[in-house]
């Protein structure tokens, strides 16, 4: 909505009242649902932090010992936060990977597009619960058809969620089935199949190969929504909790204890609530790390095509 | 076809004479057939869980635990189904589902509606502020939130409850489909409320009667989104409920696993059915509304 030559008759029944007084209704829904359920809980989640609440019992006020607790003496607090960025360095770059690849795969207009597109759509809209499940069985050492399968070919199938070597990359292997057809794939292939096709014709006029096209055309042509899909899924991954909770709890031994688990069990399982506060508002400042760390990169490499 | 190979076509029909192919010909051929049965191959890998699961959902327990596995039952026993109906509170665990999903879908759609409207269609003072607000919601760890959460439910009685999952939806529908609809309500011109608004028409008509019914594509979508969102949630009806007849499917599912004290007898078939039934519903929805599916996607991709 441009501002700068506006006809007269706007100014007679656009007052800047009447915008202010119906703009605020119309959004209250999401200002109250904001005070109440983020704003309000985040200021309140920071003032538990530096106490020492239980619920049985009111809060007691002690500084920063829970942020020193956490950062000297929790054994678990940089373990499991080195196990979620083990998880996050190779779950995100793998399955942005894997959503591209299956969209330029479908971009090459195979017989059936439509049904493979299905295919590989389907495995993200299978409930994270029921997909751990299932793939628990999958992944069975002895009778899981995943080991049978590779002993086919002659490959000793690892203990998977049972090892502590492979339980975060059976994590990550789960991840990844319901990941990468989904959502992230077909905005790819949206974003593929709108690069347009004179890019790639004058390309070969100047004798390009395949490689060149893919580097100078499209990547650069998709690389907003490669950015997009990064900084999302980074905010995600480092949250991981679902698959590790339903599968092995963290295990075995403490294999997958991701720092999502770490908080859930100090505020849900020992009602160490002002401590898990703590350790969340740390997992918000890693968060924002990165985050900007992002976007501070991406003047490198994202390429705006003037407006797409 | 290029240029080169209808010249060589035509020159071929005209005088009949015999063409060698060049050898890019059948390389892009061989090539054209590598890229299919590869995406096949990975097309029946994805498929593989569903498949396994599906016909492990009709086996006798045994029958899972018999090494080589088996892919098909030795006995097709669609018993497992009702048992499990009969062994927990699956039905009462999918009205809970259901009942959930059908609020948050509703709150959804009509609060960011209502939202979005707010931020495309008025120019109040701080719009541009509290958007950028709005999006940086989505940058929020859920646990920052939701242990507070848990201690002004338990304050409000609402633990073990459905309201923490269905209220919420209501305040706000969600940053993600407040920033789709405003998105695509600002492609709606503004004409059309001046010219209702010369006629008469309040803030409401403009929104119930004009803005509403050109979206329904957009709106279709956020409703997509938001069920699929609500079916499958797991932290926040972890941390909420704790009947086990107050659980959602998920949970339901979850709890389903852990083995009884009293019986030890094995009961993975039973399992795999009960997911079976936690994901065909979801199945099911996307054959029927594939388009809004793609289609919504797409838009919220290249949007965003």
């Amino acid at each position: 909505m441009t501002a700068v030559a506006e006809p007269r008759r706007r100014r007679l029944f656009r007052t800047q009242l009447r915008e202010n007084v119906l703009g605020y209704l119309w959004i209250s829904p999401w200002l109250i649902g904001f005070l109440v359920f983020t704003l309000g809980p985040m200021i309140a989640s920071f003032a538990y932090s530096f106490t020492k609440y239980r619920i049985i019992k009111a809060a007691t006020w002690i500084g920063v010992r829970n942020y020193v607790y956490a950062l000297t003496q929790d054994d678990l607090f940089w373990s499991s936060l080195g196990r979620t960025f083990y998880y996050v360095l190779i779950a995100v770059p793998l399955g942005l990977l894997g959503s591209l690849l299956l969209a330029m795969l479908l971009n090459q207009r195979v017989r059936g597009e439509a049904i493979f597109r299905t295919l590989f759509y389907l495995p993200s809209l299978t409930p994270t619960a029921a997909a751990a499940i299932i793939w628990v069985w999958l992944l069975h050492y002895r009778i899981g058809p995943v080991n049978h399968l590779l002993s086919l070919v002659g490959i000793q199938g690892p203990p998977w969620l049972g090892a502590e070597r492979w339980a975060i990359p059976s994590i990550i292997l789960i991840a990844l089935w319901t990941g990468m057809g989904g959502g992230r794939m077909i905005i790819f292939l949206a974003g593929l199949q709108g690069v347009p096709i004179e890019f790639y014709e004058a390309a070969e006029i100047d004798g390009a190969g395949w490689w060149h096209k893919f580097r100078s055309i499209t990547l650069p042509m998709i690389s907003p929504t490669v950015f997009f899909n990064l900084v999302l899924g980074i905010i995600g991954a480092l949250q991981v909790f679902d698959i590790a909770y339903i599968t092995t709890k963290g295990g075995p031994g403490r294999a997958s204890w991701f720092f999502g688990l770490h908080i859930f069990s100090h505020a849900f399982e020992f009602f160490d609530m002002g401590y898990a506060c703590a350790l969340s508002w740390l997992m918000f400042i890693v968060l924002l790390v990165f985050t900007l760390i992002q976007m501070r990169m991406s003047d490198r490499w994202v390429f705006y095509a003037g407006s797409a | 076809m290029t240029e080169a190979t209808s010249a060589r076509a035509s020159a071929h029909v005209v005088t009949g004479a015999r063409t060698r192919r060049g050898r890019s010909y059948w390389l892009g051929i061989v090539w054209r057939i590598f890229v299919y049965l590869f995406t096949l191959v990975l097309g029946l890998m994805f498929m593989l869980p569903f498949f396994w699961s599906l016909s492990s959902a009709f086996k006798p327990v045994e029958d899972l635990y018999v090494f080589p596995p088996l892919w098909f039952p030795r006995h097709w026993q669609p018993q497992n189904f009702v048992q499990v109906f009969q062994l927990t509170p699956f039905a009462q665990w999918t009205w809970n589902s259901v009942k959930i999903a059908a609020f948050s879908v509703v709150g959804e759609v009509i609060s960011a509606a209502a939202v979005a409207y707010g931020f495309s269609r008025y120019r109040f003072k701080g719009r541009n502020v509290l958007f950028v607000v709005l999006l940086s919601t989505m940058m929020i760890p859920i646990y920052v939130t939701i242990i507070p959460r848990f201690m002004l439910f338990r304050e409000l009685k609402w633990l073990d409850t459905h309201l923490p999952l269905i209220v919420p939806s209501f305040l706000g529908g969600g940053a993600f489909n407040i920033f789709l609809l405003r998105q695509f309500f600002m492609t709606i011109p503004q004409d059309f409320d001046e010219a209702a608004y010369v006629d008469g028409a309040s803030s409401w008509t403009i929104f119930w009667r004009i803005i509403l019914p050109l979206s329904k594509p957009a709106i279709s979508t956020v409703a997509i989104f938001s069920f699929l969102g609500s079916w499958q949630a797991f932290l926040a009806p972890l941390i909420y409920l704790n009947t086990k007849e107050k659980f959602t499917l998920p949970l339901g599912l979850t709890w389903f696993r852990q083995p009884l004290m009293d019986s030890s007898e094995p009961r993975d078939h039973l399992l795999m059915a009960a997911s079976v039934m936690v994901t065909l519903p979801v199945i099911a929805l996307f054959f029927a509304a594939q388009r809004y599916f793609i289609s919504g996607i797409v838009m919220s991709g290249l949007k965003g």
